[in-house]
């Protein structure tokens, strides 16, 4: 067992020497989160905020479903992902199976409950509020929706912040159908498990404290566009 | 002023010649209107005609279903009983859209003030082209030019009523409904307000104002319908109605009494 006080040391010298395999960790890690949480947010917030405004038999019971998908179990995802895009599963043919796509597929399964959940609650709060008027000017069921989410746009981006969170964090899934192939699939959370099982632990931590570095600068730069959204009434 | 008003923002040929191929709105009938909730009736058989021109005035104390009816006219709200037509037809969505609503706490978008307007023109099918051009006009009437860029939701009370008289006249409505729209208003903004209104009417839109104030309904009303318990006790020209009211509860109202 390395001492800890080294392990940081050695972390932090690796960080600052820009190792190359480091940033290739990193730049996968960041390209996979942001087009997973991109398709998340492209499906959830719609189904968001349909599931707001709309109503319709069987209303509450999608609420309930997409609720309770938030807390999907990562190796569940993935295991039905590798089902699915295994050799002798339906979508074997597009050989996608270890392969960054299959991170973004499994990801993206597993932070969309979330963007639709959060994202429900903030359009249903802000339609209460814009009902009536939206209603007196004739508004059509897509202007109403529209409105709606331009207009909740800097609370959504929190919504899209805790599905950045998940995806950032989400080692369970990808390592499933992902493999943590060195120079292909490898991200920062499946370097974490297999350099400290490796008992390497300068690796893990200087990949750890990144982890944690950029999920604050990026919760910072949303609070911060919010508040500022808020000074100005935006928000 | 009312040159402007009447080319910008309202009915290019006033309200009492529908513009273009616009549907027949006239006259808003309501008949043996009803409206309910839990069991206790809050719109007792109403039945009353709005026709254009007059400027009508409701009255009444707390309860007595004033909101309640420009809700029902506006479709906000469907009766439990009782038909409301328009043109002697049942209201659907083009003719909803001859109809613009002011409340009485203003609920403005979390844009711009020109952002609301935009929002408001493109509801209201304005082609994208001639956007631009009525919104600096409704600007100007509203007299707001000069705080297009500012949040809408961080105006005073007057100007933020005054954005929202202006976005219900983006519609170039026939009927404007307003309620209670200067009633955390101080004098001036009221003023503002009323010369709005004013213009509105000189145009040829139809005006039904909710109102509690009396000074308010002597300076704008044609025409009062009095509510009481959610019936319409009095309907009467203005000057007769404050001269010489008929019913018990519009007396006991205009004398201050108490109405229980």
């Amino acid at each position: 067992m390395q001492d800890f006080g080294a392990a940081f040391s050695q972390a932090f010298a690796l960080i600052l020497s820009g190792d190359a395999d480091l940033m290739e960790i990193i730049g996968l890690s960041l390209r996979v989160t942001v087009a997973a949480v991109a398709i998340a947010c492209a499906i959830g917030l719609p189904l968001g905020a349909v599931l707001a405004v709309a109503r319709f038999p069987g209303r509450m019971a999608a609420i309930i479903f997409i609720n309770a998908l938030m807390g999907l179990p990562p190796v569940v995802v993935g295991l039905g992902v590798y089902l699915l895009l295994s050799r002798a599963g339906p979508l074997g043919p597009l050989q996608l199976l270890y392969t960054p796509t299959a991170m973004i597929i499994a990801q993206t399964i597993l932070v969309t409950p979330i963007v639709a959940a959060l994202s429900r609650q903030v359009v249903e709060d802000l339609h209460g509020e814009y009902d009536e008027l939206l209603r007196s000017m004739g508004a059509r069921r897509f202007g109403v929706i529209a409105t709606l989410l331009w207009d909740a746009r800097y609370s959504l981006l929190t919504t899209a912040l805790a599905g950045m969170g998940r995806a950032l964090a989400e080692v369970g899934a990808v390592i499933i159908v992902g493999g943590n192939i060195n120079h292909v699939t490898r991200v920062m959370t499946t370097t974490i498990a297999l350099e400290t099982s490796k008992g390497n632990l300068s690796l893990a931590l200087g990949l750890g404290i990144i982890l944690v570095s950029l999920s604050i600068l990026v919760n910072g730069l949303v609070m911060g566009l919010r508040s500022s959204a808020a000074r100005m009434a935006y928000a | 002023m009312h040159d402007l008003v009447r080319s910008a923002a309202l009915p290019e040929s006033g309200a009492l010649s529908t513009p273009g191929n616009a549907p027949v709105i006239w006259p808003v009938a309501l008949r043996d209107v009803c409206f309910t909730v839990g069991g206790k009736m809050l719109i007792d058989r109403m039945s009353l005609q709005l026709t254009p021109g007059r400027r009508s005035v409701i009255m009444g104390p707390n309860g007595a279903g004033k909101s309640l009816l420009l809700r029902l006219t506006a479709g906000l709200l469907q009766p439990t009983a009782g038909k409301i037509t328009f043109g002697g037809q049942a209201a659907d969505d083009a003719l909803r859209r001859r109809v613009a609503v002011v409340f009485q706490r203003p609920v403005l978008l979390r844009r711009s003030v020109a952002g609301n307007l935009n929002h408001a023109l493109a509801t209201y099918g304005v082609p994208r082209r001639e956007r631009a051009g009525r919104r600096e006009e409704l600007l100007a009437l509203g007299q707001l030019e000069h705080l297009a860029e500012r949040p809408a939701r961080v105006l005073s009370g007057g100007e933020q009523q005054r954005l929202s008289m202006i976005r219900a006249l983006a519609a170039k409505p026939e009927l404007l409904l307003l309620d209670e729209p200067t009633a955390s208003l101080d004098p001036q903004a009221t003023a503002a307000i009323e010369d709005l209104i004013g213009q509105a009417s000189a145009a040829g839109v139809k005006i039904v104002l909710v109102t509690h104030d009396s000074g308010q309904a002597r300076r704008l009303a044609d025409d009062i319908l009095f509510l009481h318990g959610g019936k319409l006790a009095e309907s009467a020209p203005a000057d007769s109605f404050f001269d010489n009211p008929q019913s018990a509860a519009a007396q006991a109202y205009l004398e201050g009494r108490l109405l229980l």
